[in-house]
């Protein structure tokens, strides 16, 4: 039996008094789309750094196909793993091409053509290589951030409110895109978000995180049926609510 | 003038090994520093703390602290590092650069965005790498501006480093401040301002093609300035055989007197640097210390100063004191009394003292409660004040002090009644005053006297070529060299003086 791509093992992690994650465990197996939900605070960015060691756990382990996280070096470890987080940071003085194949040389690879690739493959013209990040879009940034976490080839990504700045149709438009260069290139990806609608309409598998606890994990399906206890489904309730009230209105249209 | 100007590309030459070395040295220290502060908001408080603080010590004030601290920990370690000259002026002009280097690398690292910080070691960027590839270049604009400031700064307080003995662009300030040659001070802060500019322009420059990331105009400002630094290393090449260092006060008779020596020395084939502008207070100790080789001294200021004497014996016996205390204690030689002396003299006009009928000190103090005294910045702070009111009961209706020319001129102009002149100066004579007998010998004499360091002391043919110096300088010669470097108009630099003063010593 092959170990998950990615396991939690009684992961805790306190920031002085406060407990971000207290003693997660998931398995998370290869392919797999989860989408870690819950409201600020809840710790599902901890849980989410503790992967590729932004956040160093107090107690328990995380394991890439069965090895410590702990005992790899940690560009090694980083390297492996896309990295796509809300605030973007791209590198503000060099152009999209070079944000975009800076892992590769890091990694000493030549970037032969690979920089065009990545721009077909999020969406955006080719000749936006030579621009700089202070002429893009909010949503053109972030395809950019996610081009350069695709760089190195990894086949884990870890995305931390990933589209969480951007305006409801960019969102929208670069959701789904990525969802499908997921199942394209075969990807692990775990995503954090507080928005139960991107989850649903995302994600293979939900789980839902509060006050450090995991009170929820099960596929969108069976979260919309009703399962998952009470954090979840009030969580499930602002979406669905929303969309009646829409479904009204059109009625009374 | 002439004779400034050929000595320009000497001093341009020594003003910019001393500003590029301060200004590398306070980048080796600061750039590490600001790195390491930058991720320690405590270590950035001790840091930026303790370089303002520096900043808040005037330069002149940081540049003379620096003699007696690198006395102290030469006489700790047993000797061998030297107090006067390049080593102070380096580490005081890197103390001074180190603030704008440091604040400003501090701040364009601290600014930098966190997200930009996040993604580097999202993608697992070593810290290595991080610095290299997002900090520095994200850091550099704000960085290079303090770089620019601090090598503004060390260019323009490089030209005091003239009072610790290193030659620079300040010998040519200084030395035209005390003799009042404008041209000269003109020349040395034109030069000093110039460099400063195209070091500006330059580090400009620099920093322009690193952020747009066009390479000519970095190699091209870096290739201006390396070519600058070599020229300025071509003296250094050539510079062979011995040279000895002769040190001198900071006005004209010193200037001139430095000269008339170092042309005596330049003959028998000697290579000769001048270390002008010193303190009474320092300069004693420099020769003692090896810093300077000769220079000359005036009788009543080391029975004063440097023995603290209050006593005034005969003028022989003084000498005869004086050459031994020094012998005594190893800490110079006195080679003998040029001729002359350089008292505090009592003078008046000409026309009034005639009036007045006043010869002595005696009848000053008779009449000192209707007249006004002039003197020079130090003299009423000065043991010889006291010495000279012990023995003459003076009270003056007023006494302020001038600045040594603004003094002749007050003189002059009725402005006072009595000054304390130099009985050297050559205005005496010119101005048509009469100087007053000191009659009980209140004043200690002021002889001027040639004094060698001990290591000097073992070169015979250095000590031949200064000799016949010893009692050839009578005080009319004297009054007459200070004279064509003070007067008003036709001012001849030290250079011409001294070759004049030569030829008058047969």
């Amino acid at each position: 039996m092959t170990p998950p791509a990615i396991r939690f093992d009684q992961v805790r992690k306190a920031y002085g008094p406060s407990i971000a994650v207290s003693g997660a465990s998931l398995d998370i197996p290869a392919g797999q789309f989860v989408a870690l939900v819950g409201s600020s605070g809840s710790g599902k960015s901890t849980l989410l750094k503790t992967v590729n060691r932004l956040a160093e756990p107090d107690a328990g382990r995380v394991l890439l196909a069965g090895k410590d996280v702990a005992a790899m070096a940690l560009p090694d470890l980083r390297r492996r793993i896309g990295y796509v987080f809300q605030h973007i940071g791209l590198f503000p003085h060099i152009d999209v091409g070079r944000n975009i194949d800076i892992a590769l040389r890091l990694a000493g690879q030549k970037p032969d053509g690979r920089v065009e690739e990545l721009l077909d493959l999020i969406g955006l013209p080719r000749a936006f290589a030579a621009r700089m990040p202070a002429e893009l879009s909010g949503g053109q940034a972030q395809r950019v951030g996610v081009a350069r976490a695709l760089a190195a080839g990894p086949s884990i990504m870890l995305m931390d409110e990933p589209f969480g700045a951007l305006d409801p149709v960019t969102r929208d438009s670069l959701g789904r895109a990525y969802r499908a260069l997921h199942d394209r290139l075969g990807m692990t990806t775990i995503m954090v978000t507080h928005d139960m609608a991107e989850a649903l309409l995302l994600a293979d598998r939900i789980i839902v995180m509060d006050s450090g606890d995991i009170v929820a994990d099960l596929a969108p399906a069976a979260l919309l049926a009703g399962a998952g206890g009470d954090v979840a489904q009030a969580l499930v309730a602002v979406p669905r609510d929303q969309a009646e009230r829409l479904r009204a209105l059109e009625a009374d249209g | 003038m002439s004779g400034a100007l050929a000595r320009l590309p000497g001093l341009l030459a020594a003003h910019v090994q001393l500003s590029v070395a301060a200004l590398l040295l306070a980048l080796a220290i600061g750039l590490p520093l600001a790195v390491m502060a930058a991720r320690r908001p405590a270590l950035a408080r001790i840091v930026l703390g303790f370089a303002s603080l520096v900043q808040t010590i005037p330069a002149l004030a940081l540049l003379a602290l620096f003699y007696p601290l690198l006395l102290a920990l030469s006489a700790m370690v047993g000797g061998g590092i030297p107090a006067l000259g390049f080593l102070p002026a380096l580490l005081a002009l890197t103390l001074y650069a180190l603030l704008p280097i440091l604040r400003n690398a501090v701040t364009g690292l601290s600014g930098i965005d966190p997200a930009v910080l996040e993604a580097a070691d999202g993608m697992g960027m070593t810290a290595g790498q991080r610095l290299r590839l997002v900090e520095a270049p994200l850091a550099l604009p704000v960085a290079m501006a303090g770089i620019r400031t601090a090598a503004v700064w060390t260019i323009g307080a490089a030209t005091l480093a003239t009072t610790v003995g290193q030659p620079c662009l300040g010998d040519l300030i200084f030395a035209g401040l005390q003799t009042q040659d404008w041209p000269l001070v003109l020349t040395g802060c034109a030069a000093a301002a110039l460099l400063a500019m195209l070091a500006d322009g330059l580090l400009g420059s620099t920093e322009w093609g690193l952020r747009t990331r066009r390479l000519w105009p970095v190699w091209g400002s870096l290739a201006v300035l390396a070519c600058g630094l070599g020229l300025s290393l071509v003296p250094l090449m050539r510079s062979q055989g011995p040279v000895v260092t002769i040190g001198a006060k900071n006005f004209s008779e010193q200037f001139i007197l430095a000269r008339v020596i170092g042309q005596r020395l330049e003959k028998a084939g000697y290579r000769v640097q001048y270390r002008e502008g010193l303190g009474s207070a320092v300069i004693f100790k420099a020769l003692s210390a090896g810093d300077i080789d000769i220079y000359l001294d005036y009788a009543g200021t080391l029975w004063t100063n440097e023995m603290r004497r209050t006593d005034v014996p005969p003028r022989a016996q003084m000498l005869t004191e004086i050459g031994g205390w020094m012998k005594g204690e190893g800490r110079a030689q006195l080679l003998g009394p040029l001729g002359f002396e350089n008292s505090y003299a009592f003078t008046m006009r000409a026309s009034e003292q005639r009036r007045l009928g006043i010869r002595t000190l005696e009848d000053l103090a008779a009449r000192s409660p209707f007249l006004r005294l002039g003197t020079d910045i130090e003299f009423l702070e000065r043991p010889e004040w006291a010495m000279t009111r012990s023995a003459y009961p003076m009270r003056f209706a007023e006494a302020r002090p001038f600045q040594p020319t603004m003094m002749y001129n007050a003189l002059a102009s009725g402005r006072v009644d009595v000054i304390t002149a130099f009985s050297s100066d050559g205005r005496i004579a010119s101005d048509g005053l009469a100087t007053l007998t000191d009659t009980k010998g209140a004043i200690p004499a002021y002889d001027a006297l040639l004094l060698v360091g001990n290591a000097r002391m073992k070169d015979p043919r250095l000590i031949s070529a200064i000799t016949p110096l010893i009692g050839k300088i009578a005080v009319n010669i004297m009054r007459e060299a200070n004279y064509r470097v003070d007067r008003p108009d036709a001012k001849e630099s030290p250079e011409e003086a001294a070759l004049w003063l030569n030829a008058q010593i047969k």
